[in-house]
């Protein structure tokens, strides 16, 4: 296993010699996105005409079916399976992994009579068209046994418990040290259900070849699914063949399969012919993870000069009864100030509602929303800048483990960013900046979050015509994978973009972990820059093997590819043409990826600084953003444009958050009240005013090869909590319940007699 | 969504009569609302009668020196025709405050006024909902109701309407001019055209079963400022927590009731002298509301005054 000291010496991509890695290239997919001609899923043309599936939903949060009647939607028109638990093909048991290696355990569907949450699929049809099985699953009339359900968060924190196997981290003495703790802070944030909202829903389109299933399914994880389908069907995985070639959004919500996978593959199987199968709106809001929410109290005990000595982050939040997770919301905060004294620590209801799961950011996207909160509380309090708080609290080392930081940037990102955003304009004072019936404000929130790196392979091709062919198990959901991939294939190999070919999302490929914890494009680009060093390294070989090449005899070390050819000084090829008669089948190698043996030496994380302006309109409570900006250090980073659009977009999603996102279950039925995108707001463009976000020079050598790290989750990091530190800047009402609509801010204004 | 039969009018009376004569048949004009309603099972028409080609898409002059808008101008059009940019700017900035830019391409001036509640309850079937199963009960009652209407609901509902272009409508005393079934021509203020909930919230007009909605028609524009405020949680394309619009003296509120709802007892609060602030909670005294809607009540107050602040500064005049 290699250290992480070898990642530092110089390769093709940290010397970037054509310029390529760093640059704002075009998505390499975006031609075929923008002219609809990236099959995404359900759009995928099977190889006969398919039928189209439909779920029914639950209407009851927990309990069991009694009765179903399905004699109207099975005479209904166009109807060739209509499937509930009493006659649905069986499966393995949920949790059942027949294969010890598999990554996924089963997860059948339609699996018996109790009902778990609203919106769990209890029934499915399938017919010659959607509309046709949509028509006769509203046929099905379904009785229910309701039990008692738990269903109100708030109402439920008293039972909140222990996560199975986790205990609090203290370090010194938190009680002791904040007792005595001359300013203190001690309050309670809560943040709500949030909803993935991707534009594309959970989908799948199946067919069977003999005892082979294809699908192409709308998934994160290549292997994840694949083996999900495999240990349900329970047959081997090499049965399942699992494509996922474009994904219309994942943001964690599609880490996992759901049953429009499973039930495809069943409906094809029974029917012999093709079957889609795709979650409506309303069933992704109902039936899908979401979220949780989090009720954080924050106790900060500091020095009358600013220094935390003693420092408690403890979250509350909850899960399904029957599926365990633990939103880490206060795990971030154990890396990010420097305290003597402190303690962190997570309980967790169980609840009869769908799955918690994770979402862009799990843990720092909720759980700074709180510290972040209150860190501005206490710089008021102690009449400190926000940003001089955070710099008299940054710490040389990992503050709760003690190991070197890899590079932490994060003092660069809050100064470069309060020069850049102007925070020199912001009056401390809050409610003195008037603009007609606005209040003006400021408010800023550092950002931080994990650096990941998992073991990961690639396979890459250059065939007689010199294109280069990268092949991955790998998925891009959006955040531009292809495309960063494309580029360190083409800067390793010292070919043009157009020369190369990416192949993603593909069971059969080369496996890679896919798109998640923003571990991808460091996880999936390292492996592919391993695959391409193996190529160099078989190309150098077999020209200098050769002795109708140029380079024939000469010594390996020397070696150099760029513009398409391969030299030794003045002695080149073009690599099409030492392929086409060296080895006119092609050259294929693979290369792989895992983490240092020392890795764990290090605190690694990715960094940033936020800063947010907003006007409250003191007639309505309406808050508006006037201007954000982000200052963020995430080592190299291999595409400007993509890079930048992955904060910005975090950073918007922070908007949201702060001002607009949230679900509530209706206690009484155990639904969400909102479960389209009328109802759950999402910020739309006239939201968003002058917002943009830079990236500090960074490279870690402690990271993997080309000192990449991960931005995709970066952005969303604490962005909520800069707009709330502005609100409250603006007008003087603290508020600490998100989102902050009109309602909330109304009443604090007029608390506050405006 | 049902299977369901479907013709395009080329004759208005036959539309009329195409409808009137099946009861499971629904006109059908932008389809922004209605063919959402379908898809999710809350509209179950057996039939639809397309009244996009008949010839109702102009806006005209009238003697009184007012405007006839067909009731198939579009709303992105309504908005942008100049002579109600100049006259009856309270109608522009109305509708381009609702909806978003590809709706109120497709939406009509006769389908904005009849589209249907938001609620949340009324879209999620497995509620109950006396607007969709009479009888069964409002789940928003006692649930979150933080949109509901604050005047003139009943036990049966508390539902709003949506519109924001009928606000402003409202305020500007417009009338609605209809084709009977009997084929006869009738009109009336908009003000009348919708009801209150009381016991029969599904029976949201006063439109006959049949009765097509051919234009609206604007009398001279009244004197004074000209003023439409909306607020909401983002900043487009979201329904209102609350509008207010104001001509002159005459005040309306968005997303408080179940049609749109003048303020009668703000304007003859304004009309005997009494200040904004006095007018607005004349009105409001009236307001009721069920937990999470009560910041409404502030929040229409605020905006009662705001508006007709501006609408003094002589805006939009």
């Amino acid at each position: 296993m290699s250290s992480v000291k070898d990642w530092a010496a110089p390769n093709p991509v940290t010397e970037n010699r054509s310029g390529i890695i760093g640059k704002g290239v075009d998505r390499y997919e975006g031609k075929l996105k923008v002219t609809g001609t990236a099959a995404y899923a359900y759009e995928v043309e099977p190889p006969s005409p398919p039928a189209y599936g439909y779920l029914l939903p639950a209407t009851i949060a927990r309990g069991r079916i009694t009765a179903i009647d399905t004699a109207a939607a099975e005479a209904s028109p166009g109807v060739q399976i209509v499937w509930t638990h009493l006659n649905v093909p069986k499966q393995a048991r949920r949790g059942e992994r027949a294969n010890p290696r598999s990554q996924r355990a089963s997860n059948p569907a339609l699996a018996g009579d109790r009902v778990e949450f609203f919106g769990q699929p209890v029934a499915f049809v399938a017919a010659d068209t959607w509309e046709n099985a949509r028509a006769a699953t509203h046929l099905i009339q379904v009785d229910y046994a309701v039990e008692p359900a738990v269903l109100d968060f708030r109402a439920s924190l008293a039972s909140a418990e222990m996560p199975h196997g986790e205990e609090d981290v203290r370090i010194g003495d938190f009680d002791g040290a904040y007792a005595k703790a001359p300013v203190q802070i001690d309050e309670t944030y809560f943040s709500p259900i949030q909803n993935h909202v991707q534009m594309e829903p959970c989908a799948t389109t199946a067919w069977w070849d003999g005892d082979k299933v294809t699908v192409h399914t709308s998934i994160q994880m290549v292997k994840g699914g694949q083996h999900a389908l495999a240990e349900t069907l329970a047959i081997p995985s090499d049965r399942v063949h699992l494509l996922t070639r474009y994904i219309g959004g994942g943001f964690g919500g599609k880490g996992q399969s759901y049953d429009d996978l499973t039930l495809a593959a069943l409906g094809a199987q029974a029917l012999g012919r093709p079957v889609k199968v795709a979650y409506t709106r309303q069933q992704m809001f109902q039936a899908t993870i979401h979220r949780p929410a989090v009720s954080m109290r924050v106790r900060l005990g500091a020095e009358p000069d600013g220094r935390l000595n003693a420092f408690a982050v403890e979250a509350v939040t909850h899960c399904a009864r029957n599926a365990p997770f633990v939103e880490h919301a206060a795990n971030f905060s154990r890396n990010l100030y420097a305290a003597p004294n402190r303690l962190t620590g997570h309980r967790l209801v169980k609840m009869d509602i769908p799955a918690a799961g994770p979402m862009r950011a799990p843990g720092e996207a909720s759980g700074m929303l709180s510290l972040e909160c209150a860190m501005d509380e206490l710089a008021e309090k102690l009449g400190i800048d926000p940003i001089e708080l955070r710099l008299r609290n940054e710490p040389d080392v990992d503050p709760e483990t003690g190991k070197p930081f890899s590079i932490r940037q994060l003092v660069q990102c809050l100064n470069t960013g309060a020069q850049r955003f102007g925070w020199e304009r912001r009056n401390p004072r809050p409610g003195q900046v008037r603009d007609g019936r606005w209040l003006v404000g400021m408010g800023m929130a550092c950002a931080i979050r994990g650096n990941f790196l998992l073991p990961a392979k690639a396979g890459v091709r250059i065939d007689a015509d010199g294109t280069v062919t990268l092949r991955q198990g790998m998925t891009d959901i959006g955040t531009g994978t292809y495309t960063i991939l494309a580029q360190i294939t083409a800067e390793t190999m010292g070919v043009t973009m157009e020369q190369v070919k990416i192949e993603l999302g593909d069971s059969d490929f080369p496996p890679a972990p896919g798109s998640g914890g923003q571990f991808g494009a460091a996880t999936a680009g390292s492996a592919a820059f391993e695959a391409n060093m193996n190529l160099r390294k078989a190309l150098a070989e077999l020209a200098i093997g050769d002795p109708n090449s140029p380079l024939y005899g000469g010594d390996p070390t020397y070696v150099t590819f760029g513009n398409g050819n391969i030299a030794i000084e003045n002695r080149s090829e073009s690599l099409g043409a030492l392929v086409a008669r060296a080895a006119p089948e092609g050259v294929y190698v693979e290369g792989s990826i895992t983490p240092a043996a020392d890795a764990r030496d290090y605190s690694q994380h990715t960094y940033g600084a936020h800063f947010a302006e907003v006007g409250v309109d003191t007639v309505t409570g309406e808050v508006r953003m006037r201007k954000m900006f982000g200052v963020f250090a995430a080592g190299r980073i291999l595409n400007a444009k993509t890079a930048r659009s992955q904060v910005t977009g975090g950073m918007i999603w922070g908007v949201g958050t702060a001002l607009t996102e949230g679900n509530v279950v209706d206690p009484r039925y155990g639904s969400f009240i909102n479960q389209d995108m009328a109802g759950y707001l999402v910020p739309t463009h006239a939201d968003i005013v002058d917002l943009d976000a830079i990236f500090l020079a960074e490279a870690d050598d402690k990271a993997n090869p080309m000192g990449i790290k991960g931005v995709g989750e970066l952005g969303i990091c604490g962005a909520g909590a800069a707009v709330a530190n502005a609100i409250y800047n603006a007008c003087g009402v603290r508020l600490r319940d998100y989102p902050m609509t009109p309602d909330k801010v109304l009443e604090g204004l007029m608390a506050k007699g405006l | 969504m049902r299977p369901f039969t479907y013709e395009r009018a080329t004759d208005l009376a036959a539309a009329v009569k195409a409808v009137a004569e099946n009861p499971g048949a629904r006109f059908l004009a932008g389809g922004t609302n209605l063919l959402d309603l379908m898809k999710l099972d809350i509209e179950q028409p057996t039939h639809l009668v397309d009244v996009n080609r008949l010839p109702l898409s102009a806006i005209e002059d009238t003697v009184e020196g007012g405007l006839r808008i067909g009731a198939m101008v579009t709303n992105s059009h309504l908005a942008a025709d100049a002579r109600v940019r100049a006259r009856y700017s309270v109608l522009t900035q109305s509708i381009v405050s609702g909806g978003s830019g590809q709706l109120r391409n497709k939406a009509t001036t006769g389908g904005n006024l009849l589209q249907r509640t938001r609620c949340a309850y009324f879209y999620d079937t497995s509620k109950p909902c006396n607007k969709r199963h009479p009888g069964s009960g409002c789940s928003a009652l006692e649930g979150l109701n933080r949109n509901s209407a604050i005047f003139g609901a009943s036990e049966a509902c508390i539902a709003t309407h949506p519109s924001d272009m009928a606000v402003a409508l409202t305020a500007l005393d417009a009338q609605v001019e209809t084709v009977t079934p009997q084929g006869a021509t009738r009109t009336l203020a908009v003000a009348d055209l919708h009801r209150l909930p009381g016991d029969t919230p599904h029976i949201e007009t006063n439109l006959a079963p049949g009765e097509l909605i051919a234009a609206v028609i604007l009398p001279p524009a009244a004197a004074g400022g000209q003023v439409y405020q909306k607020a909401r949680d983002r900043a487009s394309y979201a329904g209102g927590l609350a509008s207010v619009a104001v001509v002159g003296t005459k005040v309306a509120f968005g997303a408080v009731a179940h049609k749109p709802w003048r303020a009668e007892k703000a304007e003859a609060a304004l009309a005997a002298g009494a200040s904004a602030v006095e007018a607005a909670h004349a009105e409001l005294a009236g307001a009721r509301d069920n937990g999470k809607n009560g910041f409404k009540i502030a929040l229409v107050a605020r905006m009662t005054v705001a508006a007709l602040d501006e609408a003094k500064q002589g805006r939009g005049a």
